[in-house]
């Protein structure tokens, strides 16, 4: 039969049990290029198997062609629906490269920075659970919400999406009092929005029986295959940088870690919904102790690495001679190796940094979440059907970007 | 309000060129199917939502299947792994089909100067509007849409068997 | 309490000379050892009632051209999760014949960071369940993140290299 029509099926696959579906690289909009070649038996899936690398921009080797500064852009495009949390982490890790010292005040306004970003990484992935389950509503109603925090990106370095937020040693402007009122007003109008996206899915009959059971994973296996983030704190185990290895001034804030326990969708939904929670009260946490610290300092005192103002370099002979070498790579730059991890929405974003002392890194290896948890997909989903695989792929939250890289 | 098109009308007629006609419809009732890979795609579902809105422009219905849509978004990195299928998706579609590149890498390859990137996609399929930025604002995404929209309504409905058309993607190797 | 100092200890009683060129750059603890011992080490590592470290946080591999004999050098970072310790472990190997012992039995999570390991360095993980490219396309014949490649694609025509200051 196969001759004379002009398919070209595989080899004995007229008399497989089994189909092989190809959930393609081109997905419905929202999840990024990754394909899954799934074998299935009617609506159950056997087996799966990813393949990646369909976005592959060669981050790692575009970094050792570009200077410090010059590598937070690139940082950007790897989560880019919370790219603030990689550009903080970038900074900081030079910065501990420097063994640079930073005061209170920048410290708490980039947990402010982190913790605004970590809000919208998290409304894009819930709500685009429920498009998945096929309620469009709460994506709609979330995503007023994410552009009352692009404003205050905006406001504090120019741009929305991938914002190049902030300078190794601090901040490129202080933030100005729209600012601080774009910030109180998206803090005065969310929890109401917020509660109302909880009411449409928590306690939904349909989405509960959607997700729950679906997805899950053991807290072994999880561990084994190196998950980290809400992931990994819904089966159960409450790993998180922020307390583990704590930075960028968190050690001073009372928030709680929330976890999950079969490690299900709903729980990862819940996970997330509960962080969302828990930032709202860092943000609050972090405005109150900001009231009481000097309110012209910005940046830390950085000649090597901070550019001066500009007023200066057009002014002062010191300041042109700063600006000079530090744009052209003159400046010194201490060799050695370090790893230095923040807690970005997915989990542990690390940055490995080899210096030889030149300009550019030697190395620089992103340790990127969504690549080491995406290995775990074909596991989870062995056994269940299409349609909760692909609820279970929207859960994990995987960026293209990240994963590739 | 708007401007009535230019014909010539009567009591319970009104005539008009056909190319006009058939612009105006497609114009204001374009599908397009999102090809979203990388950042420049999290800026469209800020376009789609309720602040920018696109489904204003006529174009309410995504379409993810080829076969169904007339115009194709390439927003973001297109990789060498990804072209072919890039590729695949335009020759899938139905004339008469438009292309819009959105965002610095679907122009022109992007910041990402590198082994691994197509330095635009217009090395693969014709393009017919680029927007640049990186990403774009939604409010470039959605003035290259209405571009796409002047280019749709001024079409003639014999360009697509033209000789020109023909040598265009004959050049890029599509039949 | 974990400190360097227990694991350093530890490491050297059980392995003498195996293991060596202890560092502690930034605060934690680099070693390294020859490359057919890496899963012997591993091993004691993980399963070890004190040291525990049971998470694989990150595998890559580093390209050293000028060191002749040792030029690719593979970098395992493990964790202790309990007591949220770290550590780093490095093996050198040759680039003519860069085989290395496959993690994937000890970590799942190694599975694919071999794979990017390989597709970018060449790095031969010997015993790899699949180890085939992951991230660049599969005809591709050379390893490009090695030191000897230039980022920019070649046979570009439209960005001319002296505009761009190459």
């Amino acid at each position: 039969m196969s001759q004379k029509q002009n398919i070209q099926l595989p080899e004995g696959s007229l008399g497989k049990q089994t189909t092989t579906l190809n959930l393609g690289p081109t997905h419905p909009a929202t999840h990024g290029v990754f394909q899954n070649i799934l074998e299935m038996d009617g609506e159950r899936i056997i087996d799966a198997v990813p393949t990646v690398g369909f976005i592959h921009r060669a981050f790692e080797k575009l970094a050792e062609h570009k200077p410090y500064y010059q590598i937070t852009p690139l940082t950007d495009r790897l989560n880019y629906c919370s790219s603030p949390i990689n550009n903080m982490g970038w900074h900081m890790t030079v910065e501990k490269l420097i063994h640079a010292e930073l005061p209170k005040r920048v410290e708490y306004l980039r947990v402010i920075i982190m913790e605004l970003a970590r809000i919208a990484d998290h409304l894009v992935c819930n709500s685009v659970i429920g498009v998945d389950t096929g309620a469009f509503t709460g994506f709609i109603y979330v995503f007023e919400f994410r552009e009352k925090i692009y404003e205050v990106f905006e406001e504090v370095c120019g741009s929305r999406l991938t914002t190049n937020i902030g300078r190794i040693g601090g901040f490129e402007r202080n933030f100005s009092d729209l600012a601080f009122q774009k910030l109180q007003h998206f803090m005065d109008t969310f929890p109401k929005a917020m509660r109302e996206f909880e009411t449409l899915f928590n306690r939904n009959r349909i989405f509960m029986e959607r997700t729950m059971g679906v997805g899950g994973i053991a807290a072994e296996r999880a561990l084994n295959y190196g998950f980290t983030g809400p992931n990994l704190r819904a089966t159960g185990i409450d790993y998180d940088i922020r307390t583990a290895h704590p930075y960028s001034g968190y050690q001073d804030f009372d928030f709680a870690v929330p976890v999950g326990t079969t490690g299900d969708v709903y729980d990862r939904y819940l996970v997330r919904n509960a962080e969302i929670w828990e930032s709202m009260s860092i943000i609050k946490q972090a405005l109150e102790k900001i009231k009481d610290l000097d309110p012209t300092v910005f940046h830390a005192d950085l000649p090597n690495f901070y550019l001066p103002d500009k007023a200066d370099v057009y002014t002062k002979m010191e300041a042109l001679i700063y600006h000079f070498k530090i744009v052209m790579g003159e400046t010194e730059i201490p060799a050695g190796e370090l790893y230095h991890a923040v807690e970005g929405g997915n989990g542990e974003l690390g940055f490995y940094l080899i210096s030889d002392g030149g300009r550019t890194p030697y190395r620089l290896h992103f340790r990127r979440p969504c690549f080491i948890y995406y290995q775990a997909y074909p596991e989870i989903i062995r056994g269940s059907m299409l349609s909760d695989a692909v609820v279970t792929m929207s859960s994990l939250n995987l960026i293209a970007g990240e994963i590739d890289g | 309000m708007v401007e009535p098109p230019q014909g010539f009308g009567g009591d319970g007629f009104f005539t008009m060129k056909l190319s006009e006609a058939v612009g105006l419809a497609r114009s204001n009732s374009l599908w397009p199917l999102p090809f979203a890979t990388s950042c420049c795609g999290i800026e469209f579902m800020a376009t789609m939502a309720a602040h920018y809105d696109l489904a204003r422009f006529g174009a309410e219905r995504l379409s993810f299947s080829p076969r169904q849509c007339d115009l194709i978004m390439v927003m973001g990195t297109i990789a060498k792994k990804m072209a072919p299928i890039l590729k695949q998706v335009y020759l899938q579609m139905a004339e008469p089909r438009w292309v819009m590149a959105v965002g610095a890498c679907a122009c022109s390859g992007g910041i990402f100067d590198s082994y691994s990137v197509l330095q635009g996609i217009d090395q693969v399929i014709p393009v017919d509007v680029y927007v640049p930025g990186c990403p774009p604002r939604p409010e470039g995404i959605i003035d290259g849409f209405m571009r796409i929209q002047d280019l749709v309504k001024a079409e003639s409905i014999r360009r697509r068997e033209s000789d020109e058309y023909k040598a265009l993607l004959n050049s890029y190797g599509i039949q | 309490m974990l400190t360097n100092e227990i694991i350093k200890q530890r490491l050297t009683d059980k392995f003498g000379e195996q293991v060596r060129h202890f560092e502690e750059p930034y605060g934690m603890l680099t070693f390294e050892t020859d490359r057919d011992n890496n899963l012997k080490v591993m091993t004691f590592l993980k399963e070890d009632e004190e040291l525990g470290f049971t998470y694989l946080n990150d595998l890559t591999a580093v390209h050293y051209p000028d060191n002749t004999g040792q030029e690719l050098a593979v970098v395992y970072m493990l964790q202790n999760i309990r007591t949220s310790t770290r550590v780093r472990l490095k093996v050198f190997t040759d680039i003519t014949q860069p085989d290395v012992f496959t993690a994937s039995g000890l970590f799942a999570t190694s599975n694919w960071l071999e794979r990017e390991a390989y597709d970018f360095y060449g790095v031969n993980f010997v015993g790899h369940p699949n180890l085939i490219r992951i991230m660049n396309v599969d005809e591709m014949d050379y390893f490009p993140q090695r030191k000897e490649y230039p980022v920019e694609e070649q046979t570009r025509i439209d960005k001319d290299d002296a505009m761009f200051g190459r």
